[in-house]
């Protein structure tokens, strides 16, 4: 199978899984992943961002539904896209006898391809492995097994890389590294996908950021315009006199009366030049409405999900 | 096609982790036969007539031998594939682009390679201690293969189906050994009262070590060609079950 140049490199239709125990981790997923673009999965604990992920690589079997990987079946066209991926996966699961230059020959030798010591060489170095490529992983610490897994998913030269949760256990050192790393992996065109629990995470890296909770993809949107969404804060002013309504006057701006008329809140955009307030309480006080107290709040990532969830 | 590269990648690693623990993968078994020769063979041989026009030293290595190979191909087998789903290592495999033919070809392949290994370091082993004679060498080695290599099947099988190390343990040690052990290791079937000839015909192990002895010294308890029927036969069982558990993707994937 031929794929036209902008046809998603993973499509992904109606993918449900549910566990032996019957709990559906996956409910009718319906995604796509462009070529060369890095995908941020952002969810919190338990919403089946693992799963997906596995289900996607081979480690979990579907129960409905179908992925393509390049235009390839990932069930009856197994090898075709299973060679285009590498995985990094969550857990610092490793070998504790084999050294660390084993155990990357392994992975390039599971996924059909010939030994090639300088590609592997050039790896170990870009990951600062090479000083310990004779060591075994269990004299290793918790960062550089991760580096070691880093190093297995590429062994192979995939185009697609899976990143589950990279940045857990990692310092700061590393987490740079790791994201020129994938940056550097990006301009030569490939494929990342990568989740997070962390909204900043998704900030910095991701062309694109896709929200999964509770098993559902709840919203799929560039990053620009999601930052913008998440970028809302709100000014609520507590009132001395309840307001049954807004003064026509004040209409122009994004106002609202809650608590019965007792609170005002006022919502813009931290990414604007201008916010606005100074306008606002200017017509306030013109509209003779006085307040008592002033708080501002920003909506954190839990009330992200919970406000998406409550939209759909 | 075939991936080769991922077969011999995963052959290879089960062949050095043998290698990392020598000790245990070969020394011991060869240890424990060694003592077997000594007690048996040398002590108690030494008072019990021949068997055949075989001295009982000589009589007892090619059941001995057809024991360790047993008792390794499955534990060995068992354990190749256990481990890697105990740590975890496994979504490596899982996540290749590898038949789960090959998955079998690669852990099997290694585990048989070992116990082969192992049976003919025995053999060796035992030479030092017994003079022995070896009639048909070729069909010696076809037992010792077909041997390993259905066994290690069948550890491979238990190594699926296992979910704690006990299970690895259980069937070696209460199925294999009492069967290995009543199945004429250590004395000519004939030598049994007429009621347990019989019962003992259906212990599987018997058509393995009788055959294995004709092909030392042209003595056996059962015809040559029944054993090397039963040892297809089991092989074909041990294929069939793998096959049946690939295709209904039984415990290696959730
Ligand atoms: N093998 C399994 N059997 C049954 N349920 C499972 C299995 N694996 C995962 N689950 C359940 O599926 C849900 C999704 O799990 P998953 O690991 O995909 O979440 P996640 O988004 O990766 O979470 P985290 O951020 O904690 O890594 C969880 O509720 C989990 O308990
Ligand atoms: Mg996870």
């Amino acid at each position: 199978m031929t794929l036209s140049e902008n046809a998603p490199i993973i499509s992904i239709s109606h993918l449900d899984k549910t566990y032996d125990d019957g709990f559906k981790a996956l409910k009718d997923i319906s995604l796509d992943i462009n070529k060369g673009e890095i995908f941020a999965l952002l969810g919190p604990n338990g919403a089946g961002k693992t799963t997906l992920i596995s289900a996607i690589c081979g480690i979990v079997t579907p129960s409905s539904g179908t992925v393509k990987v390049a235009g390839y079946d990932i069930i009856k066209e197994y090898r075709q896209t299973r060679k285009l991926i590498g995985l990094v996966p969550q857990e610092l699961t490793t070998d504790a006898f084999e050294t660390v230059t084993n155990t990357v020959n392994f992975s390039r030798g599971l996924f059909g391809k010939k030994p090639d010591p300088a590609y592997i060489e050039e790896l170990l170095k870009s990951l600062t492995l090479w000083d310990k490529k004779d060591n075994q992983l269990m004299t290793l610490s918790g960062g550089m097994k991760r580096r070691v897994l880093i190093a297995k998913a590429l062994s192979h030269q995939p185009d697609i890389l899976f990143l589950d949760e990279p940045s857990a256990g990692v310092d700061v050192e590393l987490r740079k590294e790791m994201w020129s790393l994938v940056r550097k992996l990006r301009e030569n065109g490939t494929t990342i996908i990568l989740t997070t629990h962390y909204i900043e995470e998704a900030e910095e890296m991701a062309d694109r950021v896709g929200v999964i909770s509770k098993g559902e993809v709840i919203l799929v949107e560039e990053k620009s315009v999601l930052m913008k969404k998440l970028g809302k804060k709100q000014v609520i002013l507590d009132l001395i006199e309840p307001l049954n309504e807004l003064p026509s006057a004040l209409a122009a701006y994004d106002l609202s009366l809650i608590k019965e008329g007792q609170e005002l809140i006022y919502t813009y955009d931290t990414n604007a030049n201008r916010t606005g307030i100074t306008t606002v309480l200017k017509a306030l006080s013109d509209n003779n409405i006085k307040f008592r107290d002033l708080n501002t709040k920003e909506s954190s990532l839990e009330e992200i999900f919970v406000e998406l969830v409550q939209e759909k | 096609m075939i991936n080769l590269p991922a077969v011999s990648a995963i052959y290879k690693f089960e062949m050095m982790r043998t290698w990392r623990t020598l000790a245990q993968s070969i020394a011991s078994p060869v240890i424990s036969t060694a003592l077997y020769f000594i007690v048996f063979g040398s002590a108690i041989g030494s008072r019990i007539a021949e068997i055949d026009g075989v001295s009982y030293g000589a009589f007892i290595v090619p059941g001995l031998i057809m024991f360790s190979i047993l008792t390794q191909s499955i534990s060995n087998a068992a354990f190749g594939i256990y481990f890697p789903r105990f740590t975890g290592t496994i979504y490596e495999v899982l996540s290749a682009p590898i038949s789960p033919l090959e998955i079998t070809l690669g852990y099997v392949g290694a585990a048989a390679s070992k116990s082969i290994i192992l049976g003919l370091i025995i053999l060796a082993t035992a030479a030092a201690f017994v003079p022995l004679q070896i009639a048909h060498p070729v069909i010696m080695l076809l037992f010792l293969v077909l041997t390993a290599v259905t066994f290690s099947l069948f550890g491979f099988i238990i190594g699926i189906w296992a979910d704690g190390f006990e299970k690895l343990q259980i069937i070696p040690l209460l199925l294999i050994t009492p069967l290995a052990f009543l199945g004429g290791t250590f004395y000519s079937i004939s030598m049994l009262p007429p009621f347990w000839q019989t019962v003992t015909l259906f212990n599987p192990v018997v058509y393995l070590i009788s055959g294995f002895r004709w092909s030392f010294y042209e003595i056996s308890d059962v015809n040559v060609w029944l054993s090397l029927v039963m040892i297809t036969l089991f092989l074909s069982i041990a294929l069939g079950i793998i096959w049946w558990i690939f295709k209904s993707g039984y415990r290696l994937k959730a």
